[in-house]
């Protein structure tokens, strides 16, 4: 396997491509004369999810809920404090002796890319000479990843001989993020994470962008990790979506399920806040009144029950489980986990 | 245009006629916004839409006289009656903060952070209305209160970096509130939001624009925030205003072709698993002035009239206006 041609599939179609376990990341406060740890960000805190080959896995959850920070997880850029990666069958962060896929090799097959383009590229390099780089890192000759480079450009719908020499700076946004796109496909990942990559863009840009998406997932054989606070971009792009709050899974399921049946409160307040693209019809009272809780100090029991309309007792007293809804769909809700002792809850069948 | 379209309008709150801002480096020339008629009524809410590029932010500071000295200001602005363009620096202090007032999409800029926002607003309250700093002091908390900032009191203690973005957003629109402005400017003040927060800021604005019967323009590029709040849309391209229109009919089926294609771009529910239209090409550079259609060369319907000089800004219907040659006069 070179660093030019994409990593064999393993464990078949059935076996997911990323099987995550309850990741978790908290980050120090340090303050004081001293510096000392004051406290701790629980940005991530037992985040359990699955990316299946081929499809898409939309994640949206209000803004410091920990979205990116679980793209840097699963993209390894940070190390977590606890948890599983298995990639394709295969332990993430394994040695010769523990078998398992190395960090090395497990981060050519997962590549990132981020809202902010500019910020993102070099700007004293060309745009061949930027995608070029990591391929040429990885032992690939100059001419070889500049040809690359080229079919790339193409690929992402920038004429080669227009844009290779040019800087990042004499390119517009959405053409940035294209470019972007390009350096991220270089190496023949097989799991994209594509952290907001549309949000900075232009509407007539961001449909653009997102075409360009579905045809390179169908021509390169990729999956995605889409993440973004558009819940129509994220309904549009999406096989399944994962609900994140405060640090945790609200709630998971298909597409489908997720929008047409939301069961967590917090996915319903989330998506009634879209706006009604109807003047005759506007929102009279927003969805979710209140702050986030602070993630330093997340309330007990069910992390929501502090801004739902449906806390009891016992969403203070207990962490809620996934309860499962239907095939693949499950929310972290007492009101549905059958014999939690909400009184919504279902009863458990005798 | 707009004048047309309310021609019985006793004093608009803004009147701009031929607005025009150039931007003159020692190399380059950017004809940032080329003839821009506006005008807004007492207590209307006026959404400019467009492209990144196309002119909404150098209009909106253009009203408050807020461009940096190399821009070149043609044309007439009145607000609330007053020449904006032949106002002094003292007058112009006066009039910032006191008859207009602006937010803009990212709070920290408008926000200091070394003070408390307790003492911001009071500072504003203070310097345009000259009360005691005790006055000014209880108007903040009133002022905190208006915005819906949970636990007031304690929040006026509190600085900018100690809020969240939701928080901070609410903030800036009590210091912008402050000495209860005639115009308020918003220059995309809940795009960097999420939808929960965002819905929560739309409708606050909405209720206190009604509440103090404020005239409101609001820059956005989302077409559904236009939807929550917006009277009236005026949609921009190149630096100029191509089409503009009540909001319902508006959202019912825009007219001009850039405009189509800005709404055929949004993407929304019923799109899933189709191909997005998006329109094809980039928007021209504003080296020099658009001479004709500036959309002409991406519009799928363009014609050769099209590039025979701009197109007038025409009543396509008793209510509402387009520059395009195609489109039928009404
Ligand atoms: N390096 C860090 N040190 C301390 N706290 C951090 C660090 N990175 C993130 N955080 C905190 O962790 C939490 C989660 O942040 P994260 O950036 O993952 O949120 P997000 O969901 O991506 O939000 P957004 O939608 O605003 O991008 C936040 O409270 C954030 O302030
Ligand atoms: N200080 C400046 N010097 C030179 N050109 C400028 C300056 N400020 C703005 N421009 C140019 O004027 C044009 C209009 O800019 P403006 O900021 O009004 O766009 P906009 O419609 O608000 O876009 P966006 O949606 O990206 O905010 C752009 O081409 C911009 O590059
Ligand atoms: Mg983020
Ligand atoms: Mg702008």
């Amino acid at each position: 396997m070179t660093a030019l041609t994409q990593a064999p599939d393993r464990g078949g179609p059935a076996q997911p491509l990323l099987e995550v376990t309850g990741l978790v990341k908290h980050f120090p406060i340090h303050g004081g004369l001293l510096g000392r740890q004051v406290a701790t960000v629980r940005a991530v805190d037992g985040v359990s999810l699955t990316i299946r080959k081929g499809e898409t896995l939309g994640i949206v959850g209000e803004s410091g809920c920990g979205k990116s920070t679980t793209a840097r997880l699963l993209m390894r850029l940070l190390d977590p404090d606890a948890g599983e990666m298995v990639f394709d069958g295969e332990q993430v962060g394994g040695t010769d002796q523990t078998g398992g896929v190395t960090l090395r090799d497990y981060r050519r097959q997962v590549q990132m890319v981020f809202q902010d383009s500019y910020a993102s590229l070099n700007p004293r390099l060309t745009i061949e000479e930027t995608i070029a780089f990591s391929p040429q890192v990885h032992g690939v000759s100059g001419r070889e990843a500049r040809e690359r480079a080229h079919e790339l450009l193409a690929a992402v719908g920038l004429a080669p001989a227009q844009f290779a020499r040019r800087y990042p700076h004499e390119v517009s946004g959405g053409q940035r993020q294209r470019i972007n796109i390009a350096r991220a496909l270089a190496l023949q990942p097989r799991l994209v994470i594509l952290d907001e990559p549309v949000s900075a863009l232009d509407k007539s840009v961001e449909a653009q962008v997102l075409n360009l998406l579905v045809d390179l997932k169908e021509k390169f054989g990729l999956t995605y990790a889409f993440i973004s606070h558009d819940l129509n971009v994220v309904q549009y792009i999406s096989d399944r979506v994962l609900v994140m709050y405060l640090g945790q899974v609200a709630e998971q399921g298909p597409v489908e399920e997720i929008y047409e049946r939301p069961a967590h409160p917090y996915t319903r307040a989330l998506l009634a806040s879209r706006p009604s693209m109807d003047p005759a019809k506007r929102r009279t009272a927003p969805p979710l009144t209140g702050d986030p809780p602070n993630p330093v100090n997340p309330p007990s029991g069910c992390r929501f029950r502090t801004r739902c309309t449906l806390a009891e007792d016992v969403c203070a007293q207990r962490v809620p489980v996934a309860a499962p809804l239907s095939a693949g769909h499950e929310a972290a809700c007492h009101a549905v986990m059958p014999g939690s002792g909400h009184s919504a809850a279902p009863r458990i069948a005798a | 245009m707009s004048a047309a379209l309310k021609p019985e309008a006793p004093a608009p709150l803004v009147r701009a006629r031929d607005l025009t801002v150039r931007f003159v480096n020692r190399d380059a020339t950017v004809h940032a916004v080329n003839g821009v008629d506006l005008d807004l009524a007492q207590g209307e809410v006026l959404c400019l839409l467009g492209e990144s590029g196309s002119g909404k932010s150098v209009t909106l500071r253009a009203l408050m006289k807020l461009l940096p000295r190399q821009a070149k200001v043609g044309g007439s602005i009145e607000v609330a009656g007053r020449d904006v363009q032949a106002m002094s620096e003292g007058q112009l202090a006066d009039f910032r903060g006191g008859d207009i007032a602006m937010i803009f999409q990212e709070p920290m800029t408008a926000l200091d952070p070394v003070f408390t926002i307790g003492r911001q607003i009071a500072e504003a309250v203070q310097r345009h209305e000259g009360v005691s700093r005790s006055a000014a002091d209880a108007r903040a908390l009133e002022l905190l209160e208006l915005v819906q900032i949970p636990s007031a009191k304690r929040r006026l203690a509190a600085y900018p970096h100690e809020l969240s973005g939701g928080l901070r957003q609410r903030a800036m629109i009590a210091v912008a509130l402050a000495c209860k402005p005639k115009l308020l400017l918003a220059d995309e003040p809940t795009t960097a939001l999420d939808a929960t927060v965002q819905i929560q800021v739309l409708l606050l604005l909405r209720e206190l624009q009604e509440k103090l019967g404020m005239g409101v323009i609001f820059v956005t590029h989302d077409l559904g925030v236009a939807g929550e709040i917006a009277d009236r849309v005026a949609v921009m391209y190149a630096g100029r205003v191509v089409e503009e229109a009540a909001i319902g009919p508006f959202m019912g089926g825009p007219m001009h072709p850039y405009a189509q294609g800005l709404l055929g771009a949004t993407v929304h529910p019923s799109m899933r698993g189709k191909r997005l239209t998006t329109i094809p090409g980039a928007p021209p550079s504003l080296e020099k002035e658009p001479t004709s259609c500036a959309f002409a060369p991406r519009c799928p319907t363009a014609e050769p009239a099209c590039l025979a000089g701009v197109p007038p800004a025409r009543l396509v219907r008793p209510d509402r206006m387009a520059r395009c040659i195609r489109i039928p006069a009404a």
